[in-house]
């Protein structure tokens, strides 16, 4: 049994411009039938070049549905540059949230949207050059490429397999792939890191930054990387202080109780801080 | 959500307990407590209680032989049907340290399947039988399959998706020609197919209780008489030291009360409730196009309707019933979390297209006539509904 929201269960019973648009201007088809959902976006556009008219048609389980209805709901009225900076999660932001397992579903419709605007500007579908060109196939049961893993990764942030599988359903049948889609996962990782904090060298120019430059960094670290992994087993943390080489927090909810906490404390948090800000930051915690 | 009618057509899932077998077990949590272990009187009665419901279960299932002070001796109470699988092909690799082949068919439950899959991780091959796309046996594969190597086979009665009854006896007849030994799951068939164990060549049986009306947390393993065992679960001398662990007094007597009712009621099973289920297959085949009936249809359960309605998604179709109070399941991918649709609708070569739309009905006998109507009333519009949203069909 899913636990959809209102959100979700309302457009899904009430789905928003279900249809065709007649003589559009722009048609998106990604999904087959075979990988058990796909969605047909079409659109026309007024005489400023706003999208007047958007329908869809989906086949799909209650969340492809909403998450198709929510995708015309926001892009009706758009330019077709604003609506080319739709994402998944502009979707999700819609609806709420959706079923971790469903998040696929959501990157369908911005694919959808992506095969519809770039058939408008008579250029090939992203979604298909994807197979066809750019990188190979990893998931055979869903055909779906590296590069696309590589894409969904980047801009949902995901680390393990289980969040690909969710979001663009890589690795979710006979899982054969599982292996080769955490080496993507871990390359990309690695190359990341240098790339958003510098080079290693840079890395210890974190100490010489200045104050507040250290508390938002320490800080994002800590949105980014630590707290949704302390948040999946109920629990969370709070920055408290910072002196020198030593970052003060507070943890709390489940972790603030549990027995293992200082395990998650130099595991988790000390090991996350170390790795993107600087090898000799020690972490404490405060009750 | 509470004061909507429910109409459960998910017997193949789960069963409501029936009040009487309720009732019977009712005693034993707070007045008979007693360990069927102990001296004393006031424990050491309900071993009687256990033996009577052992007696009930060896009934509905024809198993009649009893030792010499008249206990049924060849049912082994466990705690669910998954134990029962577990427990009898790990037995027979035990007892015949020779042979290590395991055969099973492609379509058992994952109870049996996966435990499949994990035998051969720890080295043992394991054959997977094909079905056709009625799912029937491919009876000359079996053949094929089972050689002088295979300690067991492993073929289920009745499929849980389809219905579907297999030739368990013409199966056991082929595994005995290579010396090996013959389990059955029966999880779904037993209570809804007559049985008379004592005149068949099935060496082992596994069955669960809440699947006939009993509560969830029980279920039995048949183990022929003369057929050796080893035990799986290894500890104390309960059931006479086939089966370790403290005897669940309240739901083997709960197993017991419901084998019995189960046998009154095998009748009616197999003409009220099969009539049922047909009235529901023709009323959604009248009303709906393209849909199609799976299964074998000279060999099913009386109970069990499995239609796909093509060119639409299962979890869709289930959502929209459920709003209306209708329980049933689905063989489609999304409404198990898994990306694929079930493992016995790709074995039959079901196409995609109506693999995602494949909706289970299973009846059982408190189902009425009123409720399948209600069913065959409001299920044509869910499925136009959804038809009107598919890029796929076109009117």
């Amino acid at each position: 049994m899913w636990d959809y929201n209102d959100k979700v269960m309302n457009r899904f019973l009430h789905p928003q411009n279900v249809g065709e648009v007649e003589n559009p201007d722009g048609v998106g088809e990604v999904g087959n039938i075979t990988c058990g959902d796909a969605l047909k976006l079409t659109f026309k556009l007024d005489k400023n070049g706003r999208i007047a008219d958007v329908k869809f048609k989906t086949f799909g389980c209650a969340s492809a549905i909403a998450s198709s209805s929510a995708l015309t709901e926001i892009i009706k009225g758009m330019t077709i540059e604003e609506a080319s900076k739709i994402t998944n999660q502009d979707i999700v932001k819609l609806l709420g949230e959706l079923p971790e397992e469903k998040m696929h579903c959501s990157v369908m419709g911005m694919e959808a949207l992506q095969s519809a605007i770039a058939n408008y500007r008579g250029e090939e579908s992203p979604v298909e050059a994807d197979d066809d060109h750019e990188g190979r196939i990893v998931c055979k049961c869903f055909g779906v490429t590296d590069t696309k893993i590589r894409k969904v990764a980047l801009e949902n942030k995901l680390h393990s397999c289980e969040e690909i599988t969710n979001y663009c359903k890589a690795g979710g049948a006979c899982g054969s792939c599982l292996d080769e889609i955490q080496l993507i996962l871990d390359g990309l990782w690695k190359d990341m890191v240098p790339k958003q904090e510098g080079s290693s060298g840079a890395k210890s120019d974190f100490i010489k930054l200045p104050l507040i430059q250290r508390v938002i960094k320490v800080q994002e670290v800590i949105d980014d990387e630590i707290k949704p992994m302390l948040e999946r087993d109920g629990g969370s943390i709070e920055l408290v202080d910072l002196k020198e080489n030593t970052i003060y927090v507070r943890l709390q909810g489940r972790c603030a109780t549990c027995p293992t906490a200082n395990v998650t404390l130099k595991h988790v948090v000390e090991d996350k801080l170390r790795e993107f800000l600087f090898p000799e930051l020690v972490v404490e915690s405060i009750k | 959500m509470t004061d909507k009618k429910i109409i459960y057509l998910d017997n193949n899932a789960t069963t409501a307990v029936d009040p009487e077998v309720f009732e019977a077990m009712r005693p034993y949590f707070c007045e008979l407590y007693g360990n069927p272990s102990s001296i004393h009187t006031f424990g050491g009665q309900v071993m009687h209680d256990i033996n009577n419901a052992r007696t009930q279960l060896a009934n509905l299932l024809g198993a009649g032989h009893q030792n010499d002070k008249g206990e049924h001796t060849e049912v082994i109470f466990t705690s669910c049907g998954t134990e029962s699988d577990s427990a009898a092909i790990w037995s027979a690799l035990q007892v015949c340290p020779k042979k290590h082949k395991v055969v099973m068919s492609k379509v058992e439950h994952p109870a049996v399947l996966n435990l499949g899959y994990e035998l051969e991780r720890r080295g043992y091959p394991v054959s997977y039988i094909p079905v056709d796309s009625h799912g029937r046996l491919d009876m000359e594969r079996l053949e094929e399959a089972v050689d002088d190597d295979t300690a067991v086979v492993s073929i289920m009665w009745a499929n849980n998706e389809t219905g579907n009854v297999y030739p368990v006896e013409k199966c056991a007849e082929i595994a005995h020609r290579y010396g090996a030994l013959f389990h059955t799951d029966a999880v779904q068939a037993v209570g809804k197919i007559p049985m008379n164990l004592s005149e068949s060549p099935i060496d082992m049986l596994s069955l669960s209780g809440h699947k006939l009306h009993a509560p969830k947390g029980v279920g039995a393993l048949y183990v022929k008489r003369g057929i050796r065992f080893r035990p799986y679960l290894v500890g104390g001398h309960q059931e006479k030291g086939r089966r370790a662990g403290t005897e669940n007094v309240p739901y083997m007597v709960a197993l017991g009360k419901a084998a019995e009712v189960a046998g009154r009621y095998l009748d009616d099973e197999n003409t009220r409730v099969k009539a049922l289920r047909d009235r529901l297959e023709a009323g959604i085949a009248e009303r709906v196009p393209k849909i199609r009936i799976n299964g074998d249809m000279d060999s099913r359960l009386p109970n069990t309707a499995s239609i796909s309605f093509e060119f639409i998604e299962g979890e869709s179709i289930l959502m929209l019933m459920d709003r209306l109070g209708i329980c049933a399941s689905s063989g489609s991918a999304c409404t198990t979390g898994s990306l694929e649709p079930s493992h016995v609708l790709r074995a039959m070569g079901l196409p995609y297209t109506a693999a995602h739309g494949t909706i289970r009905f299973s009846l059982s006998r408190f189902n009425t006539e009123q409720e399948i109507d209600f069913v065959i009333e409001h299920l044509p519009p869910i499925i136009d509904r959804l038809r009107q949203i598919s890029p796929y069909w076109n009117n």
